[in-house]
């Protein structure tokens, strides 16, 4: 039983005007869907429209077109006029923690600011929640007096991890929260955030470029590239079978320790050429220019979604001739289909 | 001590091979900070054969950049090495006069940095600093165009298609891996043999990262250049080199074959980090390692992992542990390496 949608996002897009009058396409047109309580990777490289994305999602620019449609309400053209209570549902946790905590403030004082804002509590109760946030991830709560210069880079993650709670949200964007990070305290703080879903039934979206993370992390995992998805599918089945180019090429590049994960990497798919500038979007297929597999249609008809193993989607024309996935029409009351197929 | 003893052994075996070209003998440095003394680096002890390709790995903040610069002879003002020595084709780098040090960082050893972007200066053409490089390597009077032809042979040689035209732009105008390019370009064309490479693919994507690691490679093969990778990633160190060794808190814990090493941790820290790292098999990820790296100023007076290590026992914490070799080429400093695990 799938749990409650949360967010759809349908057919968003996110252009940036230049002032030479081109126009750079960072999002072109993304579908994605979040559940209650589910991890969705979110993976691409750099200027793929990964954070474009995450930005568009908390109000910090407004999409261009498109719809996305958070607990019914569509708050893609909203940017920030939207209300406390929307602003308080959709947290984000940036890359760096070393830029994202104002160094003059104390940590209780940057984790009063989001309370002062949605909550107007008192200055003790603000200050307690303070000390609450901090022991719920895990942290002393004598934290609270010290600077973050004091932390260490760990540390001062899952600081912001307490202020994006501090709001209560239901969807936390997770962008890149672990890159700056050693692996002992990624895995510190990976499995705090896993906890902590797990405790408040958060969504999250998690962007990253680690697709090792990944598997351990997301529950389905969508592909992004120059601003388009390539694929999305469940995390097991995606790692098990990927079947877009781009994908595979990304899979056999991971650098990996043991030889049980090698023998889980595709065949060794040897990359050529880098992602190009999203000013300048090929035609056709996003990724034709470095594909080993492309068709003649693929530089000239853009590729659509489609569902080739149930829950398993893929953008591109080598899948041209597989049947998509049949879905039966929803039945109203399942007694009565229950009952119809008796009757049958 | 056990260490010296050790170490004077591994000097005898490593004297008779005639293919070493850096050997790294019982280094360690420290800097004053702030009044205190960090002591950084601890007996570090590795070698680079000809045609080799050698490993650090660890943690920021371990010290692998700084036994790179030390190789250099380039630390910081505020830092000095305590003891032990670099031996550069058998000469001490801390012993060369400067010209004997410009020659070897001329023609010697040369250093890859992790950011490109920050390696190439933004104001000046790529041709200007590539040309300034060569310079310096090839004497003030070499006639332009001769340098030029070198340049355009190394940027071939690193796979740069149309090197005229990347000479003549300016590093905005190239990507990530086309900047990183230029530099290994520009460290390979005066016939080093070294090359230092400071994690080269951190700051790049999976796709350009794997380019960049099999251009390397390449390198080697073809020119019979030897190599220090330098990187926190394990995934990284496994598929691009033959030898590694584990760096923790300024120390080496571990070292030995690439493919030993990894298939057969035995130091307590080397196994933490594995399982610290999130893998394909979706295993799920460990905890992390309690603790923190320790304060340099005050370093522990045993083993520098001991406050960290769940075995650790009451000798841990008081003496250092020698290097044991546990199976041939297999090196690691633990007392317990054959309990652990």
């Amino acid at each position: 039983m799938m749990a409650e949608k949360i967010l759809e996002i349908k057919n968003l897009k996110k252009y940036f005007p230049l002032r030479n009058g081109l126009v750079v396409k960072a999002v072109d047109g993304v579908d994605l869907e979040l559940h209650r309580g589910e991890t969705l990777g979110l993976v691409g490289e750099s200027g793929s429209g990964k954070s474009t994305i995450a930005y568009v999602l908390v109000g910090m620019y407004e999409a261009s077109d498109g719809d996305m449609i958070f607990k019914g309400n569509n708050i893609a053209k909203t940017g920030l006029h939207r209300t406390m209570k929307q602003k308080g549902e959709i947290q984000i946790v940036f890359q760096d923690p070393g830029s994202s905590l104002n160094a003059k403030r104390t940590i209780a004082k940057s984790l009063m600011v989001p309370m002062q804002i949605h909550d107007r509590k008192s200055r003790q109760d603000m200050v307690a929640e303070g000390r609450r946030l901090l022991e719920a991830v895990g942290l002393p709560a004598e934290f609270a007096d010290k600077y973050p210069r004091t932390l260490g880079g760990g540390e001062r993650q899952l600081v912001s991890v307490a202020r994006a709670l501090a709001t209560n949200p239901e969807l936390v964007i997770l962008d890149e929260p672990t890159s700056a990070l050693d692996v002992s305290v990624q895995a510190k703080v990976i499995s705090k955030l896993i906890e902590l879903q797990k405790e408040r039934n958060l969504a999250y979206l998690f962007i990253t470029h680690d697709l090792s993370l990944m598997r351990n992390v997301a529950d389905r995992v969508a592909i992004l590239y120059l601003g388009r998805l390539c694929e999305q599918a469940p995390a097991a089945e995606f790692f098990q079978d990927p079947l877009h180019p781009y994908t595979k090429m990304l899979l056999s590049s991971i650098p990996v320790a043991t030889a049980e994960e090698e023998a889980l990497k595709p065949a060794k798919i040897v990359s050529e050429g880098e992602i190009p500038s999203p000013v300048n979007v090929p035609p056709g297929c996003a990724f034709h220019l470095r594909c080993k597999d492309k068709l003649p249609v693929c530089s000239v008809e853009r590729p659509v979604m489609k569902e080739v193993k149930p829950g398993h989607w893929v953008c591109c024309h080598l899948f041209n001739d597989t049947p998509a996935v049949a879905h039966e029409a929803p039945a109203a009351d399942p007694d009565a289909a229950a009952g119809q197929a008796a009757a049958e | 001590m056990d260490n010296t003893i050790d170490i004077s052994l591994a000097n005898q075996q490593t004297a008779a091979n005639d293919a070493v070209l850096l050997e790294v003998k019982d280094l360690s440095a420290s800097f004053d900070v702030y009044g205190s003394t960090s002591h950084v680096l601890d007996g570090i002890s590795f070698t680079v054969e000809k045609g080799q390709r050698v490993g650090l790995v660890g943690e920021s903040g371990c010290g692998k950049t700084t036994t790179l610069k030390a190789i250099l002879n380039v630390l910081a003002k505020n830092g000095r090495v305590d003891h032990g020595a670099v031996l550069f084709e058998g000469r001490d780098v801390f012993q060369m006069d400067s010209n004997e040090l410009a020659e070897m960082r001329r023609h010697g050893a040369g250093m890859i940095f992790q950011d490109p972007s920050s390696a190439l200066n933004p104001v000046f053409s790529v041709e200007t600093q590539f040309l300034t490089a060569l310079k310096y390597a090839y004497g003030v009077g070499t006639p332009k165009q001769e340098l030029r032809d070198i340049a355009i042979e190394a940027l071939n040689n690193v796979m740069l298609p149309d090197p005229e035209r990347i000479l003549k732009s300016f590093p905005f105008q190239l990507s990530g891996g086309m900047k990183q390019r230029v530099c290994i370009a520009i460290t390979i064309a005066a016939g080093r043999q070294l090359l230092l490479a400071d994690e080269p693919g951190t700051s790049l994507d999976v796709t350009i990262q794997d380019q960049i690691l099999r251009l390397i490679n390449k390198l080697v093969e073809e020119k019979d250049l030897s190599v220090i990778m330098v990187s926190h990633s394990l995934g990284v160190i496994r598929e691009s080199t033959s030898h590694v060794n584990i760096m923790y808190a300024g120390t080496v814990v571990e070292s030995g074959l690439t493919t030993d090493v990894f298939q057969n941790p035995r130091h307590p820290y080397t196994v933490a980090l594995m399982a610290c790292l999130p893998k394909l098999t979706g295993a799920g990820i460990a905890k992390g390692i309690p603790g923190r790296v320790p304060d340099y100023s005050k370093p522990p007076k045993g083993c520098r992992f001991a406050p960290r290590c769940p075995y650790a026992k009451e000798i841990c914490h008081n003496e250092k542990p020698a290097r044991t070799e546990i199976s041939p080429g297999h090196w690691v400093s633990c007392y317990f390496a054959n309990e652990v695990i």
